[in-house]
């Protein structure tokens, strides 16, 4: 043996104690960490690693269907599949990017965007990168769930309107949620909810549109479903009836096929609007799905106005139509007599300045029916001088002008009833007596919608009773204001406006009815003056707009129509026979004549015209083809989402307050 | 010589202790596994015990002045293995590691620390002053130096660095002196900005997200997140055996080896994790016991090596998991799985209860 470890020293104890006292001191030290984290911060490990088992899909909401009046289904939705991207491993995301937008035809940079959008989203969140997946993209994805893990097929329900336009003003249309109305919502909404943008889909989105419930999932570490947990389920929305009569809808929206106007009838008993159109129109299916910025921007800055809602929206002078407001405010103030008459010669002076009738012939001796029928231009010009500013102003502005009428819609515009107030407060400047003469026929600064025309001429003919117009059918009365309206007035207005149609020389005489008491008062309005107009030259958009203000029957009416046609010039010719096809529709219809249309769940309405589906195969891009989209044997896709129900049930009515 | 030393002279309360440890590996390493595809692994690390068990008990029989004899020899078997793997080693996960021994790969480093770990011994029990020469302490730096950078050739980080504290320890013990210990201090850092430079990507990566793990969550401090969270859920009494999600659903990396104490801490809790650390404690108390108690220097050294290196494995891999220390790959000696790393400890303490049998002096 060697003898290296012969000669003994003594060991360092000291040095080996020193050493133990440190392996003490850094085990404590490393016991004190784990004291950190699992005592003291176990909260928020607990929040993380629960963030990491849990996989949340949703379960999307249908929205609750529009029916007309008579329960027909007029907007509904229909199943779809969106692509959901599960961003739980951005590195594997990151990786398979390239691939997944081959498989889905989509741009890399599109998904890089939207991956760049959702940043602040937690990560756990999918998000949704391609909303409407075809046949092909589920293939595509079930066939490589193993090597593209992080694709899933959500369950969606999208809104299925009528096409062409067809009554878009008025369903209005749905959108993803906007940052500020998710702000304002106060924690309602969340990012990627689809809320009403417009018309009634805005208006009574919270009955609408339903609770989107969650389907939560265990997952392992690469993204694999191994369990489920509890199932939050949806709950759709609720359907609206609308006061909507689908048959007088079709007669109005054909009327107005490739004008530019709108058409309001109003059950003037009670303030049910019973068909609404506005054209041009836009096709809200586009806004269904996802809308481009250029198709946005197209729309926005299209110069004929598509978003426009004409029947609610288009300030524009009521022209003549408003005599029926002037002889309503010369019976009621007793400012002139009844039998004030006054002879037309054509045209008359006021201030210094002639005004010329739209007849140069003259009408002769005139009274308030005469003026009314023959829409006698020079009886107003001097009844306007007799009343004053501020007496039409007065009566106008208690008949509903300057006011919105309180349509159960978003964006009505109140229209503008001028007076000497009104002008010193917009203008600051005094009223000229002059401008009383224009105002008198429904010109100058004088402007009205066509609801507002419906519900003002609505109220005066049922002796001042003006109901708020409304488009959801309801068992309660509707908000009504009353301005009491002698019968003597009514009497001597109705029968003007029957003889506007019925008696020879009414301007509205080509629009007779046969059998039908059709009442009205037709109005062409200058868009500017006249002299403007031979300055700018005869453009269409400078030709007079067209009106016709009709009702019917003589007695307890029944239905009240409003027609403005935008540069159709003449109120008797453009605007006057659309009133007047509505009118008869809802008389043959009454009278068992025609027929109700069926229209089944389906949105797409079987009877649509010709005209109309001509129309709806040229604006609507996207096929209407809702049964291939969905899978019949769910075994194809077998992770799906279940669908909460199949289709909204359209039967309970809506029994909501507007 | 007690040639025929009975059960008794075993250090028992060493044994009981190591027993203890196995135990809770062996148990978390089941939970880890029972329910994927490598279900099973537990029963193959018990027979790796009682392989480690058998080496040990044979090794402790041989006096381990006759293995301190042969250090030159071991040395250098030693380095010729290392120079063996890098020529014709299997290579896996990028790195030449393995030799093929017996139809089982042979992490041959883990051997070469054994070796290390007695010649430091043999070298230091030799030098008989009170204080440290400078030249001695620069013939045991070159004396590791050379397997370190044979191993850092394969490239193995971490079992590297794990030799560092073996000579570190020997020469504090051989009364190194301050101003010495100060100028190897000085030096080392100075080598880190060069050594930085010969540093794989992944291991620059995992030194960085280290220093700066906010800005990779998900890239490779995602593993070190991973442990905190599964650690951090735990709460103090642990989500129970085989119900850690954090475990079960894979979210751990490597959860049955370098990071079976963060799958122990979310299922077992603070509790758990006290109790282990204490075992922990407990047995580097022991051999440092045992050091005290050798009957001589070269004894001291052999057991304070094992110690220095079972010491740095616990500390660096504890530290790993709570995120105080970079990912380095070190498991944590008798709990992680893994054939090797578990035949090394047991033969190290086998030199242990080796030096322990003939503490008394003849």
């Amino acid at each position: 043996m060697s003898l290296w470890f012969q000669n003994e020293n003594r060991l360092p104890q000291m040095r080996l104690t020193v050493i133990s006292y440190s392996i003490v001191g850094l085990m404590a030290l490393l016991l004190l960490g784990f004291w950190k984290l699992q005592i003291v911060n176990s909260d928020l490990y607990a929040q993380l690693a629960e963030r990491n088992r849990v996989r949340s899909i949703p379960i999307i909401a249908p929205r609750g269907a529009m029916l007309d009046r008579y329960g027909r289904v007029i907007v509904d939705n229909y199943p779809s599949f969106s692509v959901l991207l599960l961003r739980d491993d951005p590195q594997q995301v990151e990786r398979l990017l390239p691939q997944i937008a081959d498989g889905l035809n989509v741009s890399l940079e599109d998904i890089r965007q939207q991956l760049e959008a959702a940043t602040a989203l937690a990560h756990f969140q999918p998000i949704v990168i391609k909303p409407e997946a075809t046949p092909g993209d589920r293939d595509f994805i079930e066939s490589h769930r193993a090597d593209i893990p992080v694709l899933e097929m959500l369950m969606v329900y999208r809104r299925r309107y009528p096409p062409g336009g067809f009554m878009a003003h008025v369903s209005g249309y749905v959108g993803e949620v906007s940052s500020e109305q998710i702000e304002e919502s106060g924690g309602r909404y969340r990012p990627g909810d689809i809320v009403g943008k417009a018309g009634l889909e805005r208006q009574y989105n919270d009955h609408l549109m339903g609770v989107d419930g969650m389907r939560r999932s265990v997952v392992n570490s690469v993204g694999r479903e191994v369990g489920r947990l509890e199932q939050t389920d949806a709950v759709p929305g609720k359907p609206i009836r609308l006061t909507i009569d689908y048959d007088l809808q079709l007669v109005a929206e054909e009327a107005l096929v490739g004008k530019k106007g709108a058409v309001v009838a109003i059950d003037p008993k009670n303030g049910e609007i019973v068909a609404m159109a506005s054209q041009p129109s836009y096709d809200p299916n586009d806004f269904a799905v996802r809308i481009t910025k250029e198709e946005w921007q197209n729309l926005n800055e299209d110069p004929e106005r598509p978003l426009l809602d004409r029947a609610i929206q288009a300030q524009l002078a009521p022209g003549s139509v408003f005599k029926i407001l002037m002889a309503t405010a010369m019976l009621e103030s007793k400012a002139v007599p009844a039998d004030y008459h006054v002879f037309c010669p054509g045209s008359a002076e006021f201030y210094g300045r002639v005004f010329h009738d739209w007849d140069k012939k003259g009408h002769g001796d005139v009274d308030v029916h005469k003026a009314i029928v023959h829409s006698c231009d020079v009886f107003f010009y001097n009844l306007g001088k007799q009343l004053g500013i501020d007496r039409i102003s007065f009566y106008a502005g208690n008949l509903g002008m300057g006011h919105k009428t309180g349509v159960d819609l978003p964006g009505e515009e109140p229209g503008v009833m001028p007076s000497e107030a009104w002008k010193e407060r917009v203008f600051h400047q005094k009223w000229y007596p002059g401008e009383t003469i224009s105002v008198a026929i429904g010109q100058g600064a004088i402007a009205v919608t066509p609801i507002q025309l419906a519900y003002m001429i609505g109220g005066i003919i049922t002796g001042g009773r003006f109901h708020q117009p409304h488009l959801l059918l309801s068992d309660t009365a509707s908000p009504e204001i009353d301005f009491p309206i002698s019968d003597a007035t009514v009497d001597t207005v109705t029968e003007g406006m029957y003889g506007v149609v019925n008696e020879p020389g009414g301007t509205g005489s080509l629009s007779k009815l046969p059998g039908i008491e059709l009442c009205g008062k037709t109005g062409s309005a200058q868009v500017i003056s006249n002299q403007g107009l031979a300055r700018a030259g005869k453009q269409a958009a400078l030709r007079d707009n067209a009106w016709f203000v009709g009702f019917a029957p003589r007695q307890h009416p029944e239905i009240i129509v409003s027609v403005l046609v935008q540069g159709g010039e003449h109120g008797a010719s453009a605007a006057a026979p659309i009133a007047k096809n509505v009118v008869k529709a809802y008389y043959d219809k009454k009278q068992g004549k025609v027929a109700p249309q069926e229209l089944t769940t389906q949105a797409v309405p079987p009877g649509v015209p010709p005209s109309f589906a001509a129309q709806a195969a040229r604006v609507n891009k996207q096929e209407a083809v809702p049964e291939e989209g969905v899978p019949t044997n769910p075994d194809t896709v077998p992770t799906k989402p279940q669908p909460v129900s199949a289709t909204p049930q359209p039967t309970p009515p809506a029994t909501l307050n507007p | 010589m007690n040639e025929g030393s009975g059960i008794r002279d075993y250090d028992l309360w060493l044994l009981a202790i190591i027993f203890g440890i196995c135990g809770i590996g062996v148990l978390e390493i089941w939970s880890a596994t029972h329910a994927s595809h490598l279900a099973g692994m537990h029963v193959k690390q018990l027979w790796w015990i009682a392989l480690g068990l058998g080496l040990m008990l044979l090794l402790s029989r041989l006096d381990y002045h006759s293995v301190l004899d042969k250090a030159p020899v071991l040395y250098l078997i030693g380095i010729l293995a290392l120079l063996a793997v890098l020529a014709v080693g299997h290579t896996r996960y990028g790195a030449k590691r393995w030799l093929p021994v017996m139809g089982e790969f042979l992490q041959v480093s883990e051997i070469a620390k054994l070796i290390i770990i007695v010649s430091l011994a043999r070298f230091f029990a030799e030098v008989r002053t009170e204080r440290l020469a400078l030249t001695d302490l620069f013939k045991a730096a070159v004396l590791t130096a050379v397997p370190i950078g044979l191993i850092l050739l394969q490239p193995d980080l971490g079992t590297a660095m794990v030799l560092v504290p073996v000579v570190a320890v020997g020469a504090y013990l051989a009364g190194i002196q301050w101003k010495h210990a100060a100028v190897m201090v000085l030096a080392a850092a100075l080598m880190v900005p060069i050594g930085w430079h010969h540093l794989k990507p992944y291991q620059k990566e995992r030194v960085t997200t280290f220093l700066r793990p906010e800005e990779d969550p998900k890239g490779s401090g995602y593993q070190i997140l991973q442990s905190k969270i599964a650690v951090g859920s735990g709460g103090f009494w642990g989500k129970g055996l085989g119900h850690g999600s954090q475990n079960q659903l894979g979210f751990v990396p490597v959860r049955y080896s370098d990071f079976i104490l963060a799958a122990l801490a979310e299922e077992l809790g603070f509790a758990g994790v006290f109790v282990t650390l204490v075992l922990y404690t407990a047995l580097l108390l022991r051999l440092i016991q045992n050091a005290q108690h050798a009957k001589d220097r070269a004894g001291m050294f052999l057991v304070m090596g094992v110690a220095a290196i079972l010491g740095f494995h616990v500390l660096v891999n504890v530290a790993m998991v709570i995120g105080f220390m970079p990912v380095t790959g070190i498991p944590l000696p008798l709990m992680s799985y893994g054939g090797s790393a578990m035949l090394f400890v047991f033969l190290a303490l086998g030199l242990v209860m080796n030096v322990r049998l003939r503490r008394f002096v003849n």
